[in-house]
């Protein structure tokens, strides 16, 4: 992209002769809505460096300064994302340029419709690196939003030694293919490294399964099955029996228990341990 | 490791160079050990197949990057010139084999890829290609 | 092609897979173990797949075979150490094993097997 393209002659020698102030205009401007998070000195720097790749822009031939200017925007712009601005706080900083020009137009009585249709081919211009800025905003927020996702995934699934030869996965929250996965993935690993023979998945705080996540419970307990331990499953509630009756998933042989307490005696009655009252 | 690396499958000990070919791509591209196991355990059963029903054939194994997602991954392109596959419907239907208890038909091994692409003339031959993408 | 070798200890018969299986090895295997079951009148038998990183239809069918072999023959198998990563793409394909008993490690394996009265 190239700016202006020599057909703002008026806007181009303004921008530069009026650094200044224009300038000043935009600082303010853009101040006014990131109040508190960076200081007038930080911002002025920012922008005097954006003003001075579009006052290149607006003059070269070959489009380098235009390649430079959507780089430093798109990387204000990641930047702004991540330190939580909202989207119209990060354009702003875009758009503030075209009132500061407006104004300095105005300032400057500039009267005449040549300068009005080269102020509306400029703002065009601006209307575009604005575009740019927010495609970067989104799909920075999008990536955001992906590596918390997967943070939380991990944060999610953990699988805990309930007692020696014992392991047990309590989830918690909406079960996805993805997340069942993990998790299966994770306990079959747990249970080589700790060598437990004995694992209790507690769905207790799952509000509802569907096939796909039916079946991947059952393919965990079968895998197992295959390395040699035993998985029971504990805390179906009375929505999700009816759901795996009715989507008549066969749960074959696997042991079901009512809660982890009853997994847990169930488990460790298997592992040969013990448990009396007193 | 090269890519793309060819393996020609004339003997039983080639289903085996298909399985490290494919390994050392998949660590390649750092595809989790599940995901890694199960490309490497597809591209064993297809390379059987190519063996045994197609009368050798062989194995094309590069490394490729969806254009879309920006993923890598492992594509395993597999072809013979024996019989083909009379009614492709039926090769993939759940738990059909049409050797003597050799393979689990196809649909087993395309449960194991994220992408499974067959194509077959009887008399002349058949390809089959696979994709399985990092996470 | 190479050949797994069968360890005896005591009644039980102990193979322990070091190497990629090619198909001509499983069934070398298959024959020996058959042959050495008799001559050594074994009880058990365990196939220790530890180092196994891929277990395909056809070897995954071997297990098979031998638990239903030994077992005429009046001996038990146990298939141990089988990896996470193999046991999820076994379920995924669709083999299931049938028959065959599994431990975690080679130690549960041996005692398994020495309890074994239940075992059928």
């Amino acid at each position: 992209m190239t700016l202006g393209a020599g057909r703002q002659q008026r806007i181009a020698t303004l921008l530069r002769e009026r650094r200044e102030g224009v300038l000043d205009h935009w600082v303010a401007a853009v101040l006014n809505t990131v109040r508190g998070r960076t200081t007038q000195a930080e911002l002025r720097g920012q922008l005097a460096e954006l003003y001075e790749l579009v006052v290149q822009a607006m003059g070269e031939e070959d489009g380098t300064a235009a390649g430079e200017l959507s780089a430093a925007l798109q990387e204000l712009s990641r930047t702004r994302a991540r330190q939580g601005f909202s989207p119209s706080e990060t354009a702003v900083s875009v758009f503030g340029l075209k009132d500061a020009v407006l104004h300095e137009i105005e300032a400057g009585g500039g009267t005449g419709v040549v300068v009005y249709r080269e102020f509306a081919s400029f703002s065009k211009d601006i209307d575009d690196l604005g575009l740019l800025t927010f495609e970067t905003y989104a799909r920075t927020r999008e990536q955001v939003i992906a590596d918390q996702a997967e943070q939380l995934l991990e944060l999610s699934t953990p699988v805990v030694k309930l007692w020696e030869g014992i392991v047990g996965v309590p989830l918690v929250g909406t079960l996805d293919s993805a997340r069942t996965q993990v998790v299966m993935e994770s306990l079959l690993q747990t249970l080589v490294d700790t060598g437990s023979e004995h694992a209790v998945i507690d769905i207790t705080g799952v509000p509802a399964v569907d096939t796909e996540v039916a079946q991947h419970l059952l393919k965990t307990v079968v895998a197992a099955r295959l390395m040699g331990a035993e998985c029971v499953i504990s805390g179906i509630r009375p929505q999700i029996a009816q759901t795996i009756v009715a989507l008549g998933i066969e749960f074959g042989d696997i042991v079901t228990k009512a809660t982890l307490a009853d997994a847990l005696a169930y488990a460790l009655e298997r592992s040969g341990v013990r448990v009396g009252a007193g | 490791m090269t890519s793309p690396a060819e393996v020609p499958i004339t003997s039983n000990d080639d289903v085996v160079r298909v399985r490290q070919v494919v390994r050392g791509l998949a660590a390649e591209v750092k595809m989790s050990l599940v995901d890694q196991t199960k490309v490497v355990t597809a591209a064993s059963e297809l390379a059987r197949n190519t063996f045994v029903y197609g009368g050798g054939g062989t194995a094309t194994v590069e490394l490729v990057t969806n254009p879309a997602t920006g993923r890598t991954g492992v594509k395993i392109v597999f072809t013979d010139e024996g019989p083909g596959i009379p009614d492709v419907d039926l090769a993939l239907t759940e738990g059909w084999s049409s050797g003597s208890g050799l393979g689990l038909g196809l649909s087993g091994t395309r449960r194991l890829v994220d992408e499974f692409d067959l194509e077959t003339e009887p008399g002349t031959g058949t390809r089959i290609s696979v994709t399985k993408w990092t996470r | 092609m190479e050949r797994v070798p069968i360890l005896k200890i005591g009644d039980t018969l102990l193979v322990s897979i070091q190497i990629d299986l090619q198909d001509q090895t499983v069934l070398a295997l298959q024959e020996d173990l058959a042959e050495r079951i008799v001559q050594t009148q074994a009880r058990g038998v365990i196939i220790d797949i530890t180092a196994v990183e891929i277990v395909d239809s056809f070897i995954g069918r071997m297990f098979a075979t031998i638990a239903s072999m030994s077992r005429l023959l009046d001996a038990e198998t146990v298939v141990v150490g089988m990896r996470p990563a193999v046991a999820i793409t076994l379920v995924e394909l669709g083999l299931s094993l049938g028959g065959v008993r599994t431990a975690l490690d080679l130690e549960r394996g041996m005692k398994l097997l020495d309890s074994g009265a239940d075992l059928r």
